[in-house]
């Protein structure tokens, strides 16, 4: 008997008992479903913090300070004030870094920011010019300091979209007055939004010359007395791992020899740091949520294989007719097996279906109103392929043992089963 | 008439009975089973020979070990001692499959209980023994098998909608359709009334006279056996007594008459 003929066996089979099939197909269909729906937000989890570490710019380095010892106890990384503006200045003038080439440094600090009659607390960020085109940033109305206000230590600020929004609302802000620590920022700039990311809200910030910041607005200063700031950006020229690892070799050896100290007082990272590290917990999350969904799934198997058994009781007497006119135990044993897979199979496709189709509707939806991070789901074809390999293994695994026990009878015993 | 034009488009041909060759020869056939505490011989030491082209009746008492012989001929039971060659082969030798194998191109099998699979059609049931051989053209031979025991109208009714003659047809074309070589019945005509039965007896009796096949069965109404040509009685699983039937006894059944109007009619409602 060869393999269409039994499948239509075994499609007469379930169509013979329609009910039954369909909840043993829900068992699938809520495995590979929700194995497919979970996949998929837990892969656009990834696919949302991948996309977020790449639009900080390309080929980037961050370099942060180290830890402060006080008392012999080691605090977190980057409460130390080490890095100085002149350190990034000096990756490009010494030359000893051919592979930069930019660098912005950042010098954040928080403040409450009272303008047009609003106040809010925000993030100031005192950056140089180049650091709009090292972060990937743009600007939506008005412009970005310049090098020569840079220099002039100005008094102006480029507001973020939301901090924007709050203090102006839908009226003008370019040419409007901020006070911040009892000074005045003229609002030169609007930054185009950027969305949330990971590290909290690129669209609540203001951003103001970093020697206005450091002149002005805060004075902290390194051990040795120059300015401190707490990342400093640079960008390489190219993406190469060649580049980046000269690139960390020779920054090492500057800042070591600058800082005249032995042991690293800072911390290099890359890009790609950053993505390695997002990418293990995303994934770790990814696996988390597919196993949970995964256990629905061995239940529908389960659940086929309940089925099976119980069809194969009812049907003994079926085995034995057919045994007796000359079915072989191979031509039972497929006849069951096939009927398995068939139902897995096929509970499997609909999962799919469903799952995919769930999760379509999914992405986009904002839990929690209109300002919260929207749901992204990815439908990715090889979670598909996963589910549905899966699902015609278990249609196969947990048939296997029904279809031993039917292709085992005894046809004389089958047909006397009343 | 359907059954006529089948019959002549049978390659078999007709065989002058009781002139082939030995077909089943059993020696020292024993079975024993054990119920609880009580170990039961169903068959203690049986041995005969039919030659092809013999129509032979078994009969006994029940539990006489008539079924059980049965089930060792048709190769669905193996005997416990004994040996059974069935056309030169002895079935101990045989695997599962082979068994199968010859169930299915060497035998055809007739129940008292018709075993008809629920819900499938006439054709369908029919068809099943050519599915198993792994035979392309089935529906063609089906229907031949179906026109030979008078049921070429009756292909697309399923069981619950033929009467208890008109199913035991069906189970007797399935029985055909591999043209086998052997039509073993276990008291074929046990659930049937007389006139059914009588059916039943003709469609063997031309089966055996026209085609040569070779027919076993089991009864336990003497009207029925003496429609064949010899008698094997059993008794406590042995053989009782072994004798032709007498000329002037045998009976000759009457054809199928087509179903009367009202039953075609509620058939195929």
């Amino acid at each position: 008997m060869n393999l269409t003929e039994s499948i239509r066996v075994a499609l007469r089979a379930l169509g013979a008992n329609k009910l039954r099939a369909a909840l043993t197909m829900l068992g699938m269909i809520i495995g590979v479903g929700s194995v497919i729906a979970l996949m998929s937000i837990g892969r656009g989890v990834q696919a949302g913090i991948t996309s977020q570490i790449k639009g900080l710019g390309s080929n980037l380095l961050f370099i942060t300070p180290g830890s402060t010892t006080q008392g012999g106890v080691r605090a977190q990384a980057g409460t130390a004030s080490t890095l100085t503006a002149e350190d990034a200045q000096a990756m490009l003038d010494s030359g000893r870094v051919p592979q930069a080439v930019a660098v912005a440094p950042e010098a954040p600090n928080g403040g409450q920011v009272v303008a047009n009659g609003q106040n809010t607390f925000t993030r100031l960020n005192g950056v140089t010019p180049e650091f709009l085109e090292v972060r990937n940033f743009s600007v939506a109305e008005g412009d970005f300091f310049s090098a020569e206000q840079m220099a002039a230590r100005s008094l102006v600020a480029v507001l973020g979209a939301n901090t924007r929004q709050t203090l102006f609302g839908d009226s003008d802000a370019v040419g409007q007055t901020v006070r911040v620590n009892q000074i005045n920022l003229r609002v030169i700039g609007v930054m185009a939004p950027k969305g949330a990311q990971a590290q909290g809200g690129q669209d609540d910030v203001i951003y103001v010359p970093l020697t206005t910041m450091q002149t002005r607005l805060n004075r902290a200063r390194t051990a040795r007395g120059g300015q401190t700031i707490s990342t400093i950006n640079v960008q390489l020229a190219d993406d190469r791992v060649e580049t980046r690892q000269a690139a960390v070799e020779n920054i090492g050896e500057l800042l070591r020899e600058r800082h005249r100290v032995a042991q690293d007082d800072f911390t290099i990272r890359s890009q790609e740091d950053l993505l390695q590290t997002a990418n293990q917990i995303t994934g770790f999350i990814t696996l988390f949520l597919g196993s949970v969904a995964g256990i629905s799934l061995l239940v529908g198997g389960i659940g086929i294989m309940n089925i099976m058994l119980v069809s194969v009781t009812e049907r003994t007497r079926e085995i034995g007719i057919r045994k007796a006119i000359g079915a072989k135990r191979r031509d039972i044993l497929a006849q069951f097996l096939i009927e398995a897979t068939v139902v897995s199979v096929v509970g499997g496709a609909i999962g799919i279906f469903i799952g995919a189709g769930g999760s379509r509707l999914l992405n986009g939806i904002r839990f929690g109103g209109p300002t919260a991070q929207p749901i992204q789901t990815v439908v990715s074809p090889d979670a598909i392929v996963l589910a549905f390999t899966v699902s015609a293994l278990i249609g196969l695994f947990f048939g296997v043992y029904p279809a031993v026990k039917a292709s085992r009878l005894n046809p004389i015993e089958a047909l006397r089963y009343e | 008439m359907a059954t006529a034009v089948a019959l002549e488009a049978s390659p078999t041909g007709s065989v002058t009975p009781g002139a082939g060759e030995v077909i089943i020869k059993v020696e020292g056939l024993t079975k024993t089973y054990t119920m609880g505490d009580v170990t039961v011989r169903a068959l203690d030491g049986v041995s005969f020979e039919v030659r092809r082209g013999e129509l032979l009746a078994i009969m006994g008492p029940s539990g006489s070990g008539k079924s059980t012989l049965m089930n060792v001929l048709g190769c669905l039971d193996q005997p416990g001692a004994g040996t059974y060659w069935l056309d030169g082969v002895e079935t101990s030798t045989l695997d599962d499959d082979a068994l199968a194998e010859v169930r299915n191109q060497k035998i055809g099998f007739v129940f008292q209980q018709f075993n008809l699979l629920a819900r499938t059609s006439a054709l369908e049931q029919v068809e099943l023994p050519l599915l198993y051989a792994g035979v392309r053209d089935r529906q063609a031979r089906a229907l031949e098998a179906l026109a030979a025991v008078g049921l070429a109208d009756r292909a697309r009714h399923r069981p619950t909608e033929l009467s208890g003659g008109q199913q035991q047809r069906v189970a007797i074309a399935r029985a055909l359709v591999n043209n086998p070589a052997l039509l073993l019945a276990d008291e074929p005509t046990g659930a049937l009334d007389t006139r059914t039965s009588e059916e039943i007896m003709a469609i063997f009796q031309r089966l055996n006279e026209e085609q040569g096949i070779t027919v076993v069965f089991v009864t336990h109404e003497p009207d029925i056996a003496r429609h064949t040509r010899r008698v094997i009685h059993l008794r406590d699983g042995q053989i009782n007594q072994d004798a032709p039937v007498p000329e002037g006894e045998r009976l000759t059944a009457r054809p199928i008459q087509e179903a009367p109007a009202h039953e075609a009619a509620a058939a195929r409602r």
